[in-house]
């Protein structure tokens, strides 16, 4: 009964963040649309998200999104670096291919999109079987590395969230 | 002071759309060209906050976020043009 | 007290203008079309971030008002960034990389751009979603 009323309380909780975030006042009347709106449209758009993502440690998260937040920056100011400092020809652009242990879509796909806003790195492409991550390095001397601290310092916090 | 950084935000903003402009204009390549367009609409996100900020109002934002989300879909429409040949399959 | 949030806001919208006009200054620099990719996604990021947290500090110093629909933008840029940037990439892969630049896989799998009729990872998680729901 609950599952039914409340399909994913994660998308409604974010739905309401969202829009009282658009009316940029905290009232009741916001709250209060804002609630409506957080249960209504996940029960409206359930067909499309059958599945119900495992997610474990709201502390875990948290630490995770400020971790990648901290990088962001770090990773801004690296890149900002090479294109100020660094002649074309001393670049060392690089395609690595990063074995996952991630299985889940969600999981990947975080982990992709961390990959793309962290130092130097895109990522590109999946393998067809989804075990491989293709991601492209600006300037990258040593590609082990890059692979080492990708599976080190991302993937292991989110198979500690995800799995 | 503010005002000074502002002029400097507003010069640093403006050469980045004038060098995304010419990245449209003399792109090696279409995709260079989508790329060069969608930093262009980050552009000029921060040139709407910019404007919000100078003349103290809020009701840039709304046109900020609209452009923000329509920048995004017109890019990922954009790229799918150029990955499959057609938009909506 | 005023002092000091004048001053932050204007650092702030320094560091945000040298970040947007370091992106596109990299975009026009940088030598090939993968690395072109790395400047705009995520300088610019940062330096629409900035102004947006300049607009925060500003509003809650000169108003007495806090003012979060900056982070909305914000939010909204740090989540589409890597999806463009993914599009971008793959567009790149279809049309300019040569794939022998490419490193290979183990056991003769391909990469998902280039095994027909699979468009995105959709195909890797097919079987497995059925798997799932069943």
């Amino acid at each position: 009964m609950r599952r039914k009323l409340i399909p994913h309380p994660h998308l409604s909780l974010l739905l309401l963040v969202v829009w009282v975030m658009l009316q940029n006042r905290v009232t009741p009347g916001s709250v209060a649309m804002g609630l409506v709106l957080g249960l209504v449209i996940p029960v409206m758009t359930a067909p499309y998200w059958p599945d119900r993502p495992s997610l474990r440690g709201w502390g875990r998260m948290i630490a995770y999104a400020l971790l990648v937040m901290g990088d962001i920056v770090r990773a801004n100011v690296i890149v900002a670096g090479i294109v100020l400092f660094k002649r074309n020809a001393d670049l060392r652009p690089a395609w690595v291919a990063v074995p996952l242990d991630l299985t889940s879509a969600e999981a990947i796909t975080t982990l992709a999109g961390t990959v793309t806003m962290t130092p130097g790195t895109v990522s590109a492409d999946l393998s067809a079987d989804g075990r491989t991550l293709l991601v492209h390095c600006l300037h990258a001397p040593d590609p082990q590395s890059v692979i080492d601290e990708i599976k080190d310092r991302y993937e292991r916090r989110l198979m500690e969230i995800f799995e | 002071m503010i005002d000074l950084a502002l002029d400097f935000a507003y010069v640093c903003f403006g050469l980045g759309l004038a060098f995304t402009a010419w990245r449209v204009v003399r792109a090696p390549g279409i995709v260079d060209r989508i790329l060069a367009l969608d930093t262009m609409v980050i552009n000029a996100i921060g040139l709407l906050i910019l404007l919000g900020i100078s003349e103290d109002t809020g009701v840039y934002f709304e046109a900020a976020i609209l452009i923000a989300m329509v920048g995004f879909v017109s890019t990922v429409a954009f790229a799918k043009f150029v990955l499959r040949g057609d938009v909506i399959e | 007290m005023e002092l000091i949030w004048e001053i932050a806001v204007s650092a702030f919208l320094v560091l945000a203008g040298i970040f947007a006009l370091v992106g596109a200054w990299g975009l026009v620099k940088l030598p090939s079309p993968m690395t072109r990719l790395h400047a705009p996604t995520k300088a610019t990021t940062l330096g629409v971030g900035g102004v947006l947290i300049a607009s925060m500090i500003w509003s809650i110093g000169s108003h007495g008002v806090l003012s979060f629909h900056e982070l909305l933008i914000t939010l909204f840029l740090f989540l589409t960034a890597p999806i463009t940037a993914n599009f971008i990439a793959k567009a790149n892969l279809h049309r300019a990389a040569p794939p022998e630049d490419l490193p290979t896989l183990p056991e003769g799998q391909l990469w998902a751009h280039q095994s027909p009729g699979t468009d995105t990872s959709e195909a890797a998680f097919e079987d497995k979603e059925t798997h799932r729901g069943g």
